[in-house]
């Protein structure tokens, strides 16, 4: 909750003036004596003058000097939040407890305790306490304490009986000497008086001054040639102030006229200019400077000017407003898309918007969706059962309420428990929605796709494919292990995603908070969320899906098979399916119809070699076209390491 | 010269300062000088005799920036008033979009007044331009010397204005009547240019 201190902010890197000497001062004393000089210590200036610079100082040089004193920085406003998120956890004595252990607090903003009443009694009770205690408090403020709107006279009365100091705004001298540090800081060298005209203006704080260092060290570096004195105004922009006599040899006295007789002819000239250029022409032009500006290709406005008498001016422009707008939209939609692309001259030019439409609509075509969410694992051939009730539960209310009620949802399970069956399930019901598009794909797919973007310099490309999607489904998360840069872009997809309300779901094999290689900022989110878990199958999830099972492959269903197979002991759903696989075939290698007796003989008489399971991934790589390939499926009936022991035994 | 350009929105005045030798243009232009930003002036060309008499011309580029979106620029020259110099003030007069007419006040200079006037008549002829035509403003200067000395504003209209143009009394070196006289002959310059261009 707590800022740190900016290693910048220092006394040393800190232009003293003789606006700020008495604050930088008073600053000094308080970091070597804390507690003791200036108790409680209120800086204030105007916005950009210093304070925050002041108040990280004295924390900087109270720690040099005693590097056991507990200091903290921060602003009124994470001070605010802070204390609310204590008090929401029942913490609030330890959060007071907290604040009084600390030997300088640096409390920035504090005009903000306008119209905070609990916050400003808070806030006296704490100066109290520290005052007691020897401990010292320094606030900073855009405003002297008794201008700061309906402040507790008693903390006004707190505040003003320490030392109250302002900072003004810096001298010439002391902008000078602040723009050369600056420059010699950035490693940039002006000419002789730049610097000093820069100075001349009169910003109203130093970090405009910084603003206009920055422009000339741009400006510089990008002209690749020094600036003079005469350039710095036109690169700052600076009007220059109507100096009759400077630098001229003029021969008439300024003793007649006011100054301003230019400003006054320039706009008697306006007047006179704007009735002369006949409106047509001032219209055109006028709109030819807009759309230029905007960076429009402006020929067919031009074309307008030079004919003696257009016809129709107003709606030619009309329709040169329509075609921009009609770019606009262009250069949006592909943005989205594709940002690079959107970058191109074509959205630019007016006139040749055949060619604009035809980019967007290579863009449109090139913009694959993201990964669908595979068809053939529909919600409805899902078996609930109460092993799985809390997940499938949740599914529901997200697939009724996606982005709103639980974001994100984690399904965990251990595999083969129909982890990615339901994740599909709910990206084909959340598909189904007006204008949604839906991603739904496994971490490792995902990992592949970034690492091609990275390859192929299309990660602007593959981040907007997905930042467009209005919910993303990612299959075990648990991939994510020590992937840093997807775990990056994840953490940043996430953010983007859950602000604009859209539905995350993952899954994983256990909760994310015992998963290892994944960062704590992902962790943390994802538990923030609902995390439900789906149980090994229990015997009603069983039967259900033994019924779907057998009647999907045409066998009867006979109730002493159903109720011979719902009673054995099985694990996953996948061996489940594993197990009727099995039976099935041995029954149309026998060419007998399939019984519990014949279930019998497969499962428990003859031991058919079965395949182990614990695999850590689900294993199913489902194709967006909606197909199933599963490696696991394919060799289900590789021997249990038990059944291997019984066959080396023969 | 183009005085409007509307395919590169350029709006250019081209205005000489015209009159006897000593009149007072050059000081005219350096009044302008003085009260225009630095950044909206060009450099004042100025050549002059070692008595500050122009030797040929003087130059001072205004950039007004841009009106109605038209980059406006004024050109302002002045001519050497000494009669034998005649070669050079019918060149800078070539192009010119209006002419300040500057006249001495002073009673003993009347006749040079009324010569000078001649002079840019048929200078203006040369180039095949009828004075009547072009944008033109009369300036009466020196009017702050004594009163015995001078002719006073009416009494110089009646002697030099016969064609009624806007008049200004002026006192170049203080600078009263030289931006009136500007804007005067700036506004001329102007209407005559929506007067002569094509209505929408």
């Amino acid at each position: 909750m707590t800022s740190s201190l900016n290693p910048r902010f220092t006394f040393e890197t800190f232009v003293v003036g003789a606006a700020n000497r008495l604050a930088v001062t008073a600053g000094r004393t308080v970091a070597e004596n804390p507690g003791s000089a200036y108790n409680p210590l209120f800086i204030y200036s105007g916005s950009g003058l210093g304070k925050t610079h002041v108040l990280m100082a004295i924390g900087h040089a109270a720690k040099t000097i005693a590097s056991q004193l507990n200091i903290e920085y921060l602003t009124l406003d994470e001070y605010v939040e802070a204390f609310h998120a204590a008090i929401a956890a029942g913490q609030g004595d330890a959060f007071r407890r907290r604040f009084q252990n600390v030997d300088v607090l640096l409390v920035d903003d504090v005009q903000f305790l306008t119209n905070r009443k609990e916050m400003q009694a808070e806030l006296l009770r704490l100066t109290e306490a520290l005052q007691q205690s020897g401990h010292q408090i320094v606030l900073a403020s855009d405003r002297p304490p008794a201008e700061i709107a309906d402040l507790d006279e008693r903390l006004i009365s707190r505040f003003s009986g320490g030392l109250v100091v302002d900072m003004g705004i810096p001298d010439y001298e002391t902008r000078v000497a602040i723009l050369r540090r600056k420059a010699e800081e950035r490693g940039s060298k002006f000419q002789p008086g730049v610097l000093e005209a820069v100075a001349k203006v009169e910003y109203p704080n130093v970090r405009e001054l910084m603003g206009a260092l920055n422009r000339l060290i741009a400006f510089q570096a990008v002209n690749d040639m020094p600036i003079n004195e005469e350039t710095v105004r036109k690169v700052l922009g600076v009007p220059t102030a109507g100096s009759p006599t400077a630098g001229s040899s003029t021969v008439a006295s300024p003793t007649v006229g006011s100054p301003d007789e230019f400003s006054q002819f320039l706009s008697d000239v306006t007047v006179t200019v704007g009735k002369a250029v006949e409106a047509w022409r001032a219209r055109v032009a006028e709109a030819v400077m807009r759309w230029e500006g905007e960076g429009y290709r402006t020929g067919r406005l031009e074309k307008l000017l030079e004919q003696e008498t257009p016809a129709a001016v107003d709606e030619a422009i009309a329709a040169y407003v329509q075609d921009v707008e009609r770019l606009k939209t262009l250069e949006a939609e592909v943005a989205v898309l594709d940002p690079q692309a959107a970058g191109e001259k074509v959205f630019r030019d007016p006139d040749h918007m055949e060619a604009a439409e035809a980019a967007a609509a290579k863009v449109r075509e090139g913009a694959a969706p993201p990964p669908a969410p595979s068809a053939a694992f529909p919600l409805e051939t899902y078996c609930a059962g109460a092993s799985n009730e809390v997940a499938l539960n949740a599914a529901r209310d997200v697939i009724a309420k996606p982005g709103k009620k639980y974001n994100p949802l984690v399904i965990v399970g251990r595999s083969g428990l129909g982890k990615t069956h339901l994740l599909n399930a709910i990206g084909v019901e959340l598909a189904r929605k007006k204008h949604a598009v839906v991603a739904c794909l496994s971490t490792q797919q995902f990992v592949d796709e970034l690492i091609a973007a990275i390859d192929g310099n299309r990660v602007d490309w593959w981040r907007a494919r997905y930042r467009r999607a209005t919910a993303l489904l990612l299959d075990d998360i648990q991939l994510l292990a020590g992937k840093e840069r997807t775990q990056e872009e994840l953490f940043n997809l996430f953010n983007h995603l859950v602000d604009a309300d859209r539905q995350l779901i993952f899954t994983a094999p256990a909760h994310p908070n015992t998963l290892e290689g994944i960062e704590e900022r992902i962790v943390s989110r994802l538990e923030g969320g609902l995390v439900a878990e789906i149980a090994e199958p229990d015997k009603d999830l069983r039967r259900g899906m033994l019924e779907r099972l057998l009647t999907q492959h045409r066998v009867p269903v006979e109730p002493a098979l159903l109720d011979y197979l719902a009673d054995r002991p099985i694990d996953s759903v996948r061996n489940l399916t594993g197990i009727v696989q099995r039976i099935i075939e041995a029954a149309a290698a026998q060419d007998a119809p399939v019984t519990a007796g014949l279930a019998r003989e497969v499962l428990e008489g003859a031991p058919v070699p079965r395949r182990t399971t614990g695999l850590r991934t689900s294993g199913i790589v489902v194709s967006s076209a909606g197909g199933v390939r599963s490696r696991e499926k394919m060799v289900w009936d590789w021997p249990t390491s038990g059944d291997r022991v019984i066959e080396d035994l023969r | 010269m183009s005085l409007v350009n509307f395919t590169a929105r350029e709006i250019t005045c081209k205005i000489v300062y015209y009159g006897p030798g000593r009149s007072g243009k050059t000081t005219n232009l350096h009044y302008i000088y003085g009260r225009v930003p630095e950044t909206r002036r060009g450099r004042m060309v100025s050549l002059a005799t070692q008595t500050d008499r122009t030797l040929f011309f003087d130059f001072l580029p205004i950039d007004l920036g841009q009106i109605s979106g038209f980059a406006t620029r004024f050109q302002l020259y002045t001519v050497p008033g000494q009669v034998y110099y005649n070669a050079t003030r019918r060149l800078v007069l070539q192009g010119a979009d209006g002419v300040v007419f500057v006249g001495d006040s002073q009673a003993r200079q009347l006749d040079e007044n009324i010569e000078s006037l001649q002079n840019l008549q048929s200078n203006l002829l040369e180039h095949g331009v009828d004075v009547r035509a072009m944008p033109l403003v009369m300036q009466y200067n020196k009017q702050d010397l004594p009163p015995e000395l001078i002719l006073t504003p009416p009494e110089l209209d009646d002697a030099l204005n016969f064609r009624s143009v806007p008049s200004f009394p002026a006192d170049a070196l203080h600078g009263r009547g030289v931006f009136e006289t500007l804007k005067s002959v700036s506004e001329l310059v102007l209407k005559k240019l929506a007067a002569g261009s094509p209505a929408s």
